[in-house]
């Protein structure tokens, strides 16, 4: 008899959780991957495509399903490291053997040997480039990227990636630097 | 408060943590009193100097300047100007290297002094006390004056705080080693910095005003306790030297006991704090009308023959500060702008002094070493001890290192105020304050990047929306097509639906106009082929003739009439399937015929005339067939639709929405065959003549079976409404309306038909005078014809059109009068063929005209 009840109440527990916890699976269900996100907002949204992916929500995506974290070369160290942490995963050296940390650049169009092809407008995943046909192009260069996918289809290579400007705003001291200085 | 107030007037004073005494030093340079270095040669003018934005250029390269001059004028927020130091010539506007660790150039204004030294008109207030509010501000903010103590932001902003301010704190700590630039000024200029006070209560009202001093400044704290005796809201405050209590947070807490919230400012817990050359100025802008264009400079260290403090002309290189006063530098020479602990290395002495430069050192090797080689954190806390803000340097350095800037900002690094105590204590010669500055930077940096990559991101899926959106569209604009195809069949359907709802069962008339409807319907297949976007036009000629049924609608309302049969729905559904397959199979045939029609003469034409005309006449006798096919099919169906109209209200209202429907449609079809029609002679033209005047002809004829099928379907159209108006007036009445609008449009249809003609002709005019008589003679008779046509309309028009049915006649003479008037102009085409084609235009045009008319009238 008494196996009998303790038979009952536990199967009646079990019941009873089972309905909450099935509740819950359908009341609290989480649409896609929550893991993708996080992965996307650590990704520097430069859209190029470097990682072999088209963009870099691809590229989170597939990173959620087991791909490697050192593909994002315009992220760097930095990137590949927060990637490691959110994954629970080892670091390691970049994919191409990039360096840690990648100069930032942005695009300069040559506008006197610009054909206006539009070319450039076409292939910039931001839209950062503004210009129409047989007009000259320029780069909105707070918006650029540096993604580097505008210089392979200009057909007069009139596409430079210079580095960023050093202001005073992004100027780092140099730890090594032996301070020179100059008396005249 | 009151107890606060209290205790601060007694003279208490508070302690903040940590805190550091290096070495004063100030001896050196606070013994003797301020000089005035000569004119340099020389002046760099940055045109930013503060915190904030640059002001907007005033001079241009080779303007000659006199001094206090505005060389900017601000622009934007937090912007002020900079002015001319001395009279001279802005010899060059360009960057030139700044007063900043990196020195990274900056767009600086140079001009060459030429030694008179003459002033601008200046403004001089004896008795500031009767200036608002607003012109206080404003005398602040153009004189330029930013906070001369180190951080340089913008005095007007500050002194126009709207918060309620409780304290204003003047800093004249001056607690880093070597400066005394405030010492000896409120040693000699007392009264003005206190002046300077007064103006700035007037501004803020605060309840008191403290000034702390550090006790190793005695003399200054004397002048000026004298100097503020008349003022009790002036409190004199000795504080302890200790580093850094000039530090704004930590003198708040010295002398208020407040502490300022981690993200915040003074203002937040009501406190001000001005430094006391800052005041200094600001006495100078409002009671002597002169802008900040010089200040003074401690000029000290082991190699300066002469340590002291200078008046030195803002931009002035400090390579002639340091040449004024005897400088003899020792190997491997480092000069610092700033005190020991916060100032910086310049690369070059060739910079110009700003509105923050306090002080210049330039030390030899004993007193400011080169830090020894950074050894390993031996965790000795000493640095935790040190700081003033209670941070935990020891653990943000690790952080740096290791570049977890996450965690940096939990150990809350920007509170950080980089005094350097920490650097200064540490036993291990790590440079704790750089570590950070880096990291600060980073931070910063990486919170832009998080910036610009949301953007990005937000600009990427806005693209790629974008680039989806147009392919929707461009698979849209392929689509549509087909689509169109697939309405057009079930409008066939409805058409045959109401054609077998709308018919009435006295024979003859019906049936042409159901052959009309069915050629119509064939023609539009035609047509569509051609060009299948013609629904546009489709559309507009919908909305013109709802415009005229709406105003039919109002002229019509009274219009009823007629009578009722009752049968059954079955039947009724029988025989319009029945009438739908009928005129389906009409269609076809007709279809058929008039391709046969059209391509024939076109493949014989090199052969023989008469052929192709035999060909012509094959190709017309089928194609009557067909339509009379089609007029059996639809009287068949029109004898179903009678019955029903008694049965139901609304169906006979349908009934009468489809042949609107219908009768649209068939004026559409209209439109395309005769734009086909009109084609296929064109091209024909060159080939022969006959064979293009029999396709012309053929057209032509078309046409007018066309129009004049239209004709009657308006009529059958307007007679079903009237068998329905005793059961509901106001259909009866829309009917009518819409009738009429039918008729209208079938006028127009025929226009368009005989405007093809015309062009048939025209285009065959190399050929011969015959074939002009010939289409002339076409012209007459499809004039005759229209007129035939709306006789027939007319007659089959209810009794109250009997009333208009003058019109109508009249109009028919007039008609047949212009076709006669085309027959005198026989003669005369032979002369002239174009002649004779234009006269037969004008003709067919009358005849159009009357007709219209008379449709109106109806």
């Amino acid at each position: 008899m008494t196996l009998f009840y303790a038979l009952i109440a536990i199967g009646s527990l079990a019941l009873i959780f089972g309905l909450i916890l099935g509740f819950a699976a359908i009341r609290f269900r989480v649409e896609g991957n929550p893991i993708v996100e996080q992965i996307d907002t650590i990704l520097p949204q430069t859209q190029c495509g470097q990682c072999g992916y088209p963009g870099c929500r691809p590229y989170a995506e597939a990173i959620a399903n087991g791909d490697e974290i050192n593909k994002c070369p315009p992220g760097g160290e930095s990137t590949m490291k927060k990637l490691a942490g959110l994954m629970g995963v080892d670091e390691k050296p970049l994919a191409g053997g990039e360096q840690a940390e990648p100069v930032k650049t942005v695009a300069y169009i040559r506008e006197d040997e610009c054909i206006g092809c539009t070319k450039c407008i076409q292939a910039c995943p931001v839209d950062a480039i503004l210009g129409a046909t047989r007009q000259m192009h320029t780069v909105l260069i707070d918006e650029c990227t540096g993604c580097d996918l505008c210089v392979e289809p200009c057909p007069v290579d009139c596409i430079d990636m210079l580095p960023v400007a050093e202001t005073k705003q992004n100027w780092k001291w140099q730890l090594d630097a032996i301070p020179v200085t100059q008396i005249d | 408060m009151d107890k606060l107030l209290e205790q601060i007037k007694k003279g208490t004073v508070w302690a903040f943590p940590g805190g550091i005494h290096p070495p004063q030093q100030k001896s050196l340079s606070n013994s003797a009193s301020i000089t005035r270095l000569p004119l340099p040669d020389k002046l760099i003018v940055a045109l930013k100097q503060h915190i904030g934005a640059n002001g907007k250029l005033l001079v241009e390269k080779g303007q000659h300047v006199l001094k206090g001059q505005p060389l900017t004028e601000p622009a934007a927020n937090w912007s002020v100007p900079v002015h001319a130091p001395s009279s001279g010539v802005v010899t060059d506007i360009a960057p030139m290297p700044s007063a900043h660790p990196s020195a990274l150039p900056e767009l600086s204004v140079i001009i060459e002094p030429d030694g008179k030294d003459e002033w601008v008109a200046l403004n001089k207030n004896k008795n500031p006390a009767e200036l608002s509010h607003d012109e206080l501000i404003n005398i602040i903010h153009q004189a330029g004056i930013s906070g001369m103590g180190g951080a340089g932001f913008p005095t007007y902003v500050k002194a126009d705080t709207k918060q309620p301010i409780d304290f204003l704190i003047v800093n004249a700590v001056e607690c880093e080693p070597y400066i005394t630039a405030d010492d000896v000024l409120m040693r000699e200029h007392a009264k003005e910095v206190i002046q300077g006070i007064e103006i700035m209560q007037q501004l803020l009202n605060p309840t008191l005003c403290i000034v702390g001093i550090e006790d190793n400044k005695p003399e200054a704290i004397a002048a000026m306790k004298q100097a503020a005796e008349h003022n009790s809201k002036i409190i004199i405050q000795t504080v302890p030297t200790i580093y850094p209590s000039g530090g704004e947070k930590q003198l708040i807490k010295l002398l208020t006991n407040r502490e300022v919230p981690s993200i915040g400012i003074p203002a937040d817990i009501g406190i001000l704090v001005h430094n006391t050359g800052t005041l200094f100025a600001v006495q100078q802008a409002v009671y002597e009308g002169k802008p900040l264009i010089e200040r003074i400079v401690t000029v000290t260290g082991n190699t300066i023959h002469k340590p002291g403090n200078v008046w030195a002309l803002l931009g002035t290189e400090i390579k002639h500060l340091l040449d004024c006063q005897g400088f003899s530098p020792v190997p491997q020479q480092s000069v610092v702008m700033g005190g020991p602990m916060m100032g910086f290395t310049l690369p070059t002495v060739r910079i110009g002094i700003v509105k923050t430069t306090n002080c210049i050192l330039a030390p030899d090797h004993k007193e400011l070493a080169e830090p020894g080689p950074e050894k390993a954190c031996i965790r000795c806390s000493a640095c935790a001890d040190a700081c003033p803000a209670s941070l935990l340097p020891q653990q943000l350095q690790w952080f740096a290192k290791s570049k977890e800037y996450d965690k940096l900002q939990e150990h809350n690094l920007f509170d950080c105020i980089e005094c350097g105590a920490c650097a200064y204590v540490c036993p291990s010669e790590i440079p704790l304050v750089q570590y950070y500055r880096i990291a600060k930077v980073e931070i910063k940096e990486q919170q832009a990047d998080k910036i610009k990559a949301d953007r990005a991101k937000e600009r990427f899926d806005a693209r790629k929306e974008r680039l989806e959106r147009e392919q929707e569209e461009r698979q849209n604009r392929h689509k549509r097509k087909p689509a169109a195809k697939s309405a057009d069949e079930k409008q066939k359907v409805a058409e045959a639906l109401a054609r077998v709802k709308n018919k009435s069962d006295n024979g003859d008339e019906k049936s042409a106009v159901a052959a009309a409807i069915a050629r119509a319907k064939a023609k539009k297949q035609e047509g569509e082929e051609l060009e299948p976007d013609n629904s546009e036009v489709a559309k507009e000629r919908a909305l013109r003739k709802e415009q005229a049924r709406k105003y039919k609608e109002q002229k019509s309302q009274t219009d009823e009439s007629a009578e009722t049969t009752p049968v059954d729905d079955k039947k009724s559904a029988v025989a319009a399937a029945i009438a739908r397959a009928k005129a389906k199979k009409a269609a076809q045939a007709l279809d058929n015929a008039e391709q046969a029609a059209s391509e024939e003469p076109q493949n014989d034409a090199p052969v023989d005339d008469k052929k192709s005309a035999v060909a012509a006449a094959i190709a017309r006798a089928k194609a009557k067939k067909a339509a009379q096919a089609l007029d059996n099919a639809e009287q068949t169906a029109s004898e179903v639709p009678q019955s029903d109209a008694p049965d139901d209200d609304k169906k006979a209202a349908v009934a009468a929405a489809i042949a609107r429907a219908k009768a649209k449609k068939a004026a559409q079809a209209l439109d395309n065959a005769e734009q086909a029609t009109s084609e296929e002679p064109q091209s024909d033209a060159p080939v022969d003549d006959k064979k293009a005047a029999v396709a012309a002809a053929i057209a032509r004829a078309k046409a007018k079976k066309a129009a004049k099928a239209l004709e009657e379907a308006e009529q059958t159209a307007s007679e079903v409404p009237q068998s329905d108006a005793p059961v509901d007036d106001k259909k009866a009445a829309v009917a009518a309306a819409i009738a009429r609008a039918k008729a209208k449009k079938a006028a127009k249809s025929l226009e368009d038909a005989e405007q093809t003609v015309s062009e048939a002709p025209q285009s065959d005019t190399p050929a011969d005078a015959k074939k002009a008589a010939v289409a002339a003679a076409i012209a007459r008779a499809k004039a005759k014809k229209a007129a035939k046509a709306l006789e027939d309309t007319e007659q089959t028009q209810p009794q109250e059109l009997q009333v208009d049915s003058a019109a109508p006649k009249s109009a028919e003479s007039n008609t047949d009068d212009s076709s006669n008037s085309t027959e005198a102009d026989k003669p005369k085409s032979a002369d002239d063929k174009k002649k004779a084609a234009v006269a037969a235009a004008i003709a067919r045009a009358k005849a159009k005209k009357l007709q219209k008319e008379g449709n109106n009238q109806s």
